[in-house]
């Protein structure tokens, strides 16, 4: 904004605060057509945000008045076990399945783009389909897949000579792997396509320079293609943790609201579910909203810090 | 050095380089046939459960349940359609989807042009500050304000059971404005925004007379991206969708999973499934260059 006060001054060599409103009675266009984002930003972000804040230290079950209760809702969700267990569950689920996601898209985009592969727009689009196809879809197409008696991976299974899983129960063991492959099927292609652009925009002539001077596919993979992705990454990792802290959809259908057996597929966005809107806790499920928001906060930071060495903005 | 010595020298060196090429042929070729075999196991891997949700659309659930599982049609379509329209109204929530997706997308495109549009072409005060604050508003997660987006929508709004909760919250994105921003600066020259003043045009129409007809492949990429999201969204309708008539797809199809009278059958799922499923992938598969070149365009200027 300074820059926009100064130029006025040094064009018209009037007083700064005049010029600068002139610049916004002349700019009112811009204004207008920017205001629906912010009003509605306003309203359905920015508002519910700060009152789930305000939320967050009182008791409302929605009906009678809310009472303040302080950090009681924060003390009481650091000791409730179900809370720790939805947590540890959320983050075993989006570190385990996004390793393969995020390495396995990185070497399918890799391939795609090297010469040896023809019928490129042919692959994009099939590993692209599981993209398009809503969550919900796709687990129930999932939950028959690892049906126990009929389904088909069971049937594979068997015919090779395993033991059929008995994917729900248990001790809930297979849950987990069943979300995580699931996610697995969703997302790879998602992030293929996304590497696959980066890699498009990495000048030819490197790995030419590189081919010249005898680098093999592992050196040039390594030295060229990983470091000069490194903000194409780092876009993906942030957006795979928010995405991953906020899993909701495919373990609610594949398993309930409450997780399975043992609570396995339990996820902190279940959980909050749960506790917020059937059990109408509010203030407690706010505070968990804030817990959770925080984390994502913190994790993204962290992949900036790491991921992001140059960059400043994301 | 011998004539003789000299040809002998360049023939084992010619040998060599042969020998060396014919290796690297080799090893080009192998590597062809690993890739493409990764390849195609994958993206056999990623269709064949759409074609497994099609053929478990027609059996019935005696042909689900027998070993070994069939891999060709069932006979049972019909069936399955009248039973799944015994428990779920399926074209109702078909068109709830239908018309939600549209309304909601033709509102987000115009407010997320008009705001790209904005950014890009206009240095008004607090342009930086302002567009900074629409980038960070992207890192906040959804689910930092739930529970009083909620209350809002159902206590203060009354919108239970309405459009409108569905059409109007997530209409201006931030993720589309900042796409919007990128696709104006690189294709809207402002020299165009010149010659419309100076023929007159009034400074607010500049946008829908001249600029918005040159964003039409912008729209249609940024469309359909919209589009699908709000057609697969499942969490908010399941919040603010109470009645059955009133569901979309995603809410209706869980429905059916989880109706307690009738127990697991697939066959019934599945062609909820599939029946709502393919209209996207119908679409997908249309304008696929269109939907990358959108996707990515946003991606890497991230």
């Amino acid at each position: 904004m300074n820059q926009f006060i100064t130029a006025g001054a040094t064009r018209l060599s009037t007083a700064p605060r005049a010029s600068l409103w002139r610049e916004i009675q002349r700019n009112w266009v811009a204004y207008v057509y920017i205001s629906p984002f912010f009003i509605l930003f306003g309203i359905f972000g920015a508002f519910p945000i700060i009152y789930s804040f305000i939320l967050s230290f009182q008791q409302w079950n929605g009906i009678s008045p809310a009472q303040w209760v302080g950090f009681e809702n924060y003390i009481r969700l650091f000791q409730d076990r179900l809370f720790w267990l939805a947590m540890w569950n959320t983050i075993f689920i989006g570190v385990i399945a996004h390793i393969p996601i995020l390495g396995g898209a990185m070497v399918l985009a890799f391939i795609i783009n090297s010469a040896a592969v023809r019928f490129k727009h042919f692959y994009r689009s099939a590993y692209f389909l599981p993209v398009v196809t809503s969550p919900v879809a796709v687990s129930l197409i999932f939950s028959t897949l690892y049906g126990v008696r009929f389904g088909l991976i069971n049937w594979v299974l068997v015919t090779l000579g395993f033991p059929p899983i008995d994917w729900w129960g248990g001790n809930g063991e297979w849950i987990k792997p069943a979300i995580i492959i699931l996610f697995i099927w969703r997302w790879l292609g998602w992030n293929m396509i996304i590497y696959l652009a980066g890699l498009q925009g990495i000048n030819p002539e490197l790995y030419e320079v590189a081919a010249i001077d005898g680098a093999n596919l592992r050196q040039i993979f390594f030295k060229i293609t990983l470091p000069l992705m490194q903000p194409i990454i780092l876009f993906t990792l942030v957006l795979s943790t928010v995405g991953a802290m906020t899993i909701f959809d495919e373990p609610y259908l594949l398993v309930g609201t409450t997780g399975g057996t043992n609570n396995a597929g339990l996820t902190i966005a279940m959980y909050l579910y749960d506790r917020g809107f059937r059990f109408a806790h509010l203030g407690y499920a706010s505070a968990m909203a804030y817990v959770v928001s925080a984390v994502i906060v913190f994790v993204s930071v962290l992949n900036i810090r790491f991921f992001g060495r140059s960059r400043t903005e994301v | 050095m011998t004539p003789s010595e000299t040809t002998r020298l360049i023939e084992t060196a010619r040998r060599n380089a042969r020998r060396k090429s014919r290796a690297k042929r080799w090893r080009q070729l192998t590597r062809e046939i690993v890739f493409n075999g990764i390849l195609m196991v994958g993206a056999f891997l990623s269709a064949f459960p759409f074609y497994w949700m099609f053929i478990l659309a027609t059996q019935s659930t005696n042909q689900i349940f027998s070993w070994p599982p069939q891999f060709t049609p069932g006979d049972s379509l019909l069936t399955n359609y009248q039973t799944m329209l015994s428990i779920i109204p399926f074209w109702r929530n078909f068109a709830n989807s239908v018309f939600v997706g549209i309304t909601h997308t033709t509102l987000a495109l115009l407010f997320c042009s008009m705001g790209g549009y904005a950014f890009a072409m206009y240095r008004f005060p607090g342009r930086t500050w302002l567009f900074a604050l629409l980038l960070a508003t992207m890192m906040v997660p959804w689910i930092a304000g739930i529970v009083p987006w909620f209350i809002l929508i159902s206590k203060w709004l009354h919108w239970i059971n309405r459009y409108e909760a569905l059409i109007i919250p997530g209409a201006a994105s931030a993720f589309g404005i900042f796409w919007m921003r990128q696709y104006v600066q690189e294709s809207i020259p402002s020299e165009l925004l010149d010659a419309a003043r100076i023929d007159g045009c009034h400074e607010f129409l500049i946008f829908f007379r001249i600029v918005a007809p040159l964003l039409m492949p912008a729209f249609a990429a940024l469309g359909i991206m919209i589009f699908i999201n709000n057609w697969n969204a499942f969490l908010g309708p399941l919040l603010v969708m109470q009645d059955k008539s009133m569901y979309t797809l995603p809410v209706s199809l869980a429905l059916l999973r989880q109706d307690p009278r009738r127990g697991f059958d697939a066959g019934v799922q599945m062609l909820g499934t599939a029946m709502a499923t393919l209209p996207m992938l119908i679409v997908f598969l249309a304008a696929t260059r269109r939907f990358m070149a959108g996707l990515t365009l946003g991606a890497l200027k991230g």
